[in-house]
């Protein structure tokens, strides 16, 4: 059977040693080494992050400071979300559009005091770099936080771990973050993530980071995991994976990421490619991001065709695979619109054959986001 | 129990009275991580060796099982279509794949013993 292979030099997260420790099983990922899992395995980790708490090593992701005259207004023309409307310390999920109105990248922008703090894909942040310094203008500085590490701590248990930490987090709405101190370290506390599941992200200094990786370890409640289970995690959320799901061809119509587009937005446009995704909000996309569960239990994988009752190709997959809390194989792709309403029967063509699949609303596994 | 004979892809295979039964190695399952979905050929199905008799999927990917001989499919295991997760528990044993009615029992011959598979695995790494 075919094994895959590794390959050439890569950059380390500051908790590089801890998962060696642990007996992670290291794989190249976005110029990093990363752990992909550790002795438990894919299934277990997922099914843990769901039913306590997993801890997520996500230091290859970029963090960015924003500052200047007015950094909020200066990246409010380039994505579609109401960014003015953000009080400090509140967040939003957001888009970085390009002049066709796709997405260069998808990332959560958090306002300071004095400024922004963005988390951008590893993959992108290079190139994130380069796009916010040539488009933001020379009233902004863009810099890239080097010298931190990002924890995702993920799962029903998160809140009542951290709180044994650090006062007050219990009461951290979602999408709102606090300035707090961790293992006597200064840190930034987010209530968001990348599961579907209550849980908290953790910005802080690289020299304190596997201390306070390792302090939330010692509690039983949780356990470490890897980019494996983060996969199967968010495909079951329906939350997509840029390069994948979304790219720069993708609009946010097309994505099913209307949401993302706030009302003011809507009425006086003022962001990248404005004119082709509000006649797409009005009009409808020529496609769209659905989720598709396959009938049997064959996996369809990324670039899986998908075809109608009479075998024309009316899609593919983008993200696909296992959802170990379903049970069974899930699947998000973009099909043509007359295909997309939920319901709707398809097949997906894998090894050759047509397996027969359904379109299905996402998520597959429901969000348990904290409210209050 | 005859001797295990296996591939530089990590199967194994092993006579059982005239079938070959077809499986993967712990190597392999270690390697693999969890099985969740086995797919196996039809019986009656004809096999070349070195080409592809069955698939195995992990979470993350799918991973082609090759023939370690020629010859046609005589019996399928469908456990591994109701629990695929035995696979990784008993790789050698209960996880076994298919079993093949043999064109050629010396193609065996050319196979690494038990011997000679842990010492090639051992180069891998």
């Amino acid at each position: 059977m075919t094994l895959a292979a590794t390959a050439a030099p890569l950059k380390r997260t500051p908790l590089h040693s801890l998962h060696l420790a642990l007996g992670a099983k290291m794989v190249p990922f976005a110029g990093y080494e990363m752990p992909v899992q550790y002795p438990s395995g894919i299934l277990n980790e997922h099914l843990h992050t769901r039913s306590k708490a997993g801890l997520f090593d996500v230091s290859h992701m970029g963090q960015l400071r924003l500052s200047g005259a007015d950094p909020v207004k200066a990246l409010e023309a380039l994505v579609p979300g109401d960014l003015l409307a953000l009080d400090s310390l509140r967040m939003r999920y957001t888009l970085l559009l390009n002049e066709q109105g796709g997405i260069h990248d998808d990332l959560m922008a958090t306002r300071l005091e004095d400024g922004l703090f963005l988390v951008v894909n590893a993959a992108r942040k290079e190139a994130d770099l380069d796009d916010l310094r040539a488009r933001l203008g020379r009233s902004t500085t863009v810099e890239l936080l080097e010298d931190r590490a990002l924890l995702a701590l993920q799962g029903p248990a998160a809140a009542a771990v951290l709180s044994g930490f650090c006062e007050g987090v219990g009461r951290l709405g979602f999408m709102t973050a606090m300035e707090t101190t961790l293992a006597g370290g200064k840190c930034l506390v987010t209530r968001s993530g990348y599961t579907g599941e209550d849980g908290f992200e953790i910005s802080l200094p690289a020299a304190g980071a596997a201390a306070v990786a390792e302090m939330l370890l010692a509690r039983p409640e949780v356990r470490p995991i890897g980019l494996g289970a983060r996969d199967s995690l968010r495909l079951e959320a329906g939350l997509c994976l840029y390069g994948h799901d979304i790219d720069d061809t993708t609009t946010p119509i097309e994505a099913a990421l209307a949401w993302t587009i706030g009302k003011r937005r809507r009425a006086e446009g003022g962001f990248p490619g404005a004119a082709v995704v509000l006649r797409q909000l009005g009009e409808g996309a020529s496609r769209v991001r659905v989720g598709v569960r396959p009938d049997g239990r064959a996996p369809a994988r990324e670039d899986t065709p998908i075809v109608n009752d009479v075998g024309v190709k009316v899609g593919r997959v983008t993200s696909g695979g296992f959802g170990p809390s379903t049970g069974g194989p899930v699947a998000m792709g973009y099909v043509d619109r007359p295909h997309a309403a939920a319901g709707t029967p398809l097949a997906l063509l894998v090894r050759g054959t047509a397996r027969s699949a359904h379109v299905v609303r996402l998520p597959f596994v429901q969000h348990r986001y904290y409210r209050g | 129990m005859s001797t295990f004979r296996f591939t530089r892809d990590h199967e194994w295979v092993r006579l059982d009275g005239d079938l070959a039964i077809v499986g993967i190695t712990d190597y392999a399952q270690s390697q693999l991580g969890d099985v969740v979905y086995v797919e196996l050929p039809e019986i009656g199905h004809r096999v070349e060796k070195g080409k592809e008799a069955a698939v195995v999927e992990s979470v993350k990917a799918a991973s082609e099982v090759y023939a370690p001989v020629s010859g046609e499919v005589a019996e399928i295991n469908e456990m591994l279509t109701t629990d695929p997760a035995t696979v990784n528990a008993d790789p050698m044993g209960d996880g076994w794949f298919i079993k093949l009615r043999l064109d050629d029992p010396k193609e065996l011959d050319s196979l690494m013993d038990e011997e000679g598979y842990r010492r090639f695995i051992e180069e891998q790494h």
